[in-house]
C-alpha cells in the first residue's frame, strides 16, 4: 500500500480516527508520519493531516471551477495555504468542499446559532413544514375541516412573511 | 487605554475564582467571523485588509462592554509587547506575527479579546478562571449578537457561518480549557488520556496551542469540530469530557498519595529547593517546578494563601513578562535565566517549607471530593 502522502513509499503507519461515528483513515509511510509528527500524540489531529492533502484533491474534482469570479482564488492556492479565499469560495468550490467537511465534522449542516434575520426565516420554514405534515395527515384522515384550518394557518405565515 | 496598565495587571480571570479551580487554570471560548464577501486575511491585500480593519475596529468599539477598551494596530507594538500578550493567550502567537492591517482590541479586566485580521477578520475571546465554559460562551454570544447589526457577517444557510479554514466553518467556536494534570503525568496515565479524548473528536494541546510542547503539566483540551452540532452541546459535550478528566486527575493524586507517599514527596522538596536557591533556570524547567509546587499547594503541604503567588510565577517567569519591566535592549537567554531565578527566589522567600507531616496522615482510600 502506497503513503498517502508521498505517494511514493510503502506504507506502514495506518491511523484511524472516529469523528462523529465516521470513521477517517490515513495510510503514511515512515518519513512521512514523522514529518507530520504522527509520534507525538499531543500535537497530531488526523483532521488537520486529512486537511492538508485530501482537500486540495478533492477540490480539483471539480475543473469547470476554476477561478473564485469574487476574489481570484484558485485550487492551487487552495492547496499550498489550506485556506480559501473568500466567503464566496465555498459556492464555487462547494462540490469539493462537500466531501472533506463530511470526514472533517460532525454532520454536513449548521445547526447552531445563526444571525437574527436567518434564524427567523428558519423557523417559519420548519413552522411551515410542520404545519404542511399535520394538513397531509388531515387530508389523509379525511378530515377536512382540521385541514382547511391548517391550510390557512400556512397561508397567513407564507403571507406574513412576505410583506 | 494605555498599554502600561494591561502590562501592570495580569487580568481579572487569573485571581478570580471558579469551579474547579485547582486543576482547571482557565476557560476560554472564541468565535470567528468574516465579513460576507471580503477576502480573507491570508489572501486579502494590505489595502483591503486596512478597509476591512477600520469596518470591524470601529463596530468592536462601540459595544458597551469595552467601554475604555485597550484598542492598538500591530505595527504599533513592539515585539516584546506582543509576546506579552500571546503569554496571557489573549493574541494568539499567529496574530503576533501579524503587522500593518491587524489589530487587537481587549476590555479592561481582558476577560475579553478581539483580534482584526489573525486568519479570519473577526476571532474574539472570552476567558475565565475555573471551569465555566457556560459562562465564557456566554459573554462572547453576547459580544457577537451585538455586533451582528453593525457587521455583515459571513453566513450560509447550511453551512453556517464561513472562516478561511474549512476546518472552522459552522459555529465558528473552539472552546477549550486549560488543565493542571501533575498526577496524570507523573503515574503516565496522560497518553491514554490523550487517546481517548481524540477519539471522541476532541483534541488534547500543549500550553500554546496547536503543535505547542506540554510544559508545566499544563493542558488544553478542545472542541475540532464546528459543523453539525449547536454551541451549546459542543460545550456541554466538552465539559463532561473535562469533569471526567478532573476525577481522573483527583484519583491519581490519591493513588500517588496512597502508594508513592516517598516519590510525591521527595518531587516536591526537590522543586522547592531548586526554585528557592537557583541562580539561573530556563523557562521550561521553570514551569515544570512549579507545577510540583502548585501540586503540593492543592495537597494541603503549602498554606492556601501562597495559591496566588505561585500561579502569578507561572506567568511571570515567561519570556516576555520577565522583561517588561526591564527598560533596557531584548535581553539574552542567560540574563532572562538569572533574572527569572532571582523573580522565583524573592516570590518563595514567603513560603515556608513543605509540611512534611501531611502526607503520612492522609487517611487511606478516601477518594478527594470536589464537588
Amino acid at each position: 500500500m502506497q503513503c498517502d502522502v508521498c505517494q511514493q513509499k510503502e506504507a506502514t503507519v495506518f491511523l484511524t480516527q472516529i469523528v462523529g461515528g465516521k470513521m477517517q483513515k490515513v495510510n503514511l509511510c515512515e518519513a512521512c508520519s514523522k514529518e507530520k509528527g504522527v509520534n507525538d500524540p499531543t500535537g497530531f489531529a488526523l483532521a488537520d493531516l486529512l486537511l492538508g492533502m485530501g482537500a486540495a484533491q478533492e477540490i480539483e474534482k471539480n475543473p469547470a471551477a476554476q477561478r473564485c469570479p469574487v476574489c481570484g482564488f484558485t485550487q492551487a492556492d487552495f492547496k499550498k495555504t489550506g485556506r480559501l479565499g473568500c466567503s464566496a469560495c465555498y459556492e464555487i468550490f462547494s462540490e469539493g468542499l462537500e466531501g472533506m467537511l463530511k470526514n472533517m465534522h460532525k454532520g454536513p449542516e449548521h445547526i447552531g446559532k445563526a444571525p437574527e434575520a436567518f434564524a427567523k426565516t428558519r423557523k417559519l420554514d420548519q413552522e411551515i413544514r410542520s404545519l404542511q405534515s399535520s394538513l397531509d395527515e388531515a387530508v389523509a384522515a379525511e378530515q377536512y375541516e382540521k385541514a382547511a384550518d391548517l391550510r390557512d394557518q400556512i397561508r397567513r405565515i407564507t403571507a406574513g412573511s412576505e410583506v | 487605554m494605555k498599554f502600561s496598565r494591561i502590562i501592570a495587571n495580569t487580568g481579572e480571570w487569573l485571581c478570580s475564582d471558579g469551579p474547579h479551580r485547582n486543576i482547571v487554570v482557565s476557560s476560554r471560548v472564541r468565535l470567528a467571523r468574516n465579513i460576507a464577501s471580503k477576502p480573507f486575511p491570508g489572501w486579502a491585500k494590505k489595502a483591503e485588509r486596512i478597509e476591512v480593519l477600520k469596518t470591524v475596529k470601529s463596530a468592536v468599539e462601540q459595544l458597551p462592554e469595552m467601554e475604555d477598551a485597550y484598542s492598538e494596530n500591530l505595527e504599533a507594538l513592539s515585539p516584546l509587547e506582543k509576546q506579552v500578550l500571546v503569554e496571557r493567550h489573549l493574541i494568539s502567537r499567529e496574530h503576533a506575527a501579524k503587522g500593518v492591517g491587524s489589530a487587537v482590541i481587549m476590555n479592561v479586566p481582558q476577560s475579553l479579546s478581539f483580534m482584526v485580521n489573525e486568519e479570519d477578520h473577526l476571532r474574539m475571546q472570552a476567558i475565565c478562571g475555573g471551569l465555566q465554559l457556560e459562562k465564557v460562551f456566554g459573554m462572547i454570544n453576547q459580544a457577537d449578537s451585538e455586533l451582528e447589526p453593525l457587521l455583515d457577517f459571513a453566513f450560509h444557510p447550511r453551512l453556517g457561518y464561513l472562516t478561511a479554514c474549512p476546518s472552522n466553518v459552522g459555529t465558528g467556536m473552539r472552546a477549550s480549557a486549560m488543565l493542571h494534570l501533575p498526577a496524570l503525568v507523573m503515574s503516565d496515565q496522560m497518553n491514554k488520556v490523550i487517546n481517548s479524548v481524540n477519539k471522541i473528536g476532541l483534541a488534547v494541546r500543549g500550553l500554546h496551542g496547536e503543535g505547542t510542547e506540554a510544559m508545566g503539566n499544563l493542558f488544553q483540551v478542545s472542541n475540532q469540530t464546528t459543523l453539525g452540532e449547536a454551541e451549546t452541546e459542543i460545550i456541554t459535550r466538552l465539559n463532561d469530557v473535562i469533569e471526567k478528566i478532573i476525577e481522573h486527575e483527583n484519583n491519581a493524586r490519591q493513588l500517588l498519595l496512597q502508594r508513592k507517599p516517598v516519590t510525591l514527596l521527595d518531587q516536591i522538596g526537590r522543586a522547592y529547593g531548586i526554585l528557592s536557591h537557583a541562580h539561573s533556570i530556563s523557562s521550561k524547567e521553570a514551569l515544570n517546578l512549579l507545577s510540583v509546587i502548585k501540586l503540593g499547594v492543592d495537597l494541603d503541604l503549602f498554606p492556601d494563601p501562597h495559591r496566588l503567588p505561585i500561579d502569578e510565577l507561572f506567568i511571570e517567569t515567561q519570556p516576555a513578562h520577565l522583561q517588561k519591566g526591564v527598560q533596557a535592549q531584548k535581553m539574552s537567554a542567560e540574563e532572562r535565566d538569572t533574572l527569572r531565578a532571582t523573580l522565583i527566589r524573592a516570590k518563595l522567600n514567603s513560603v515556608p517549607e513543605p509540611e512534611v507531616g501531611k502526607i503520612s496522615i492522609q487517611p487511606l482510600g478516601t477518594p478527594e471530593n470536589d464537588e
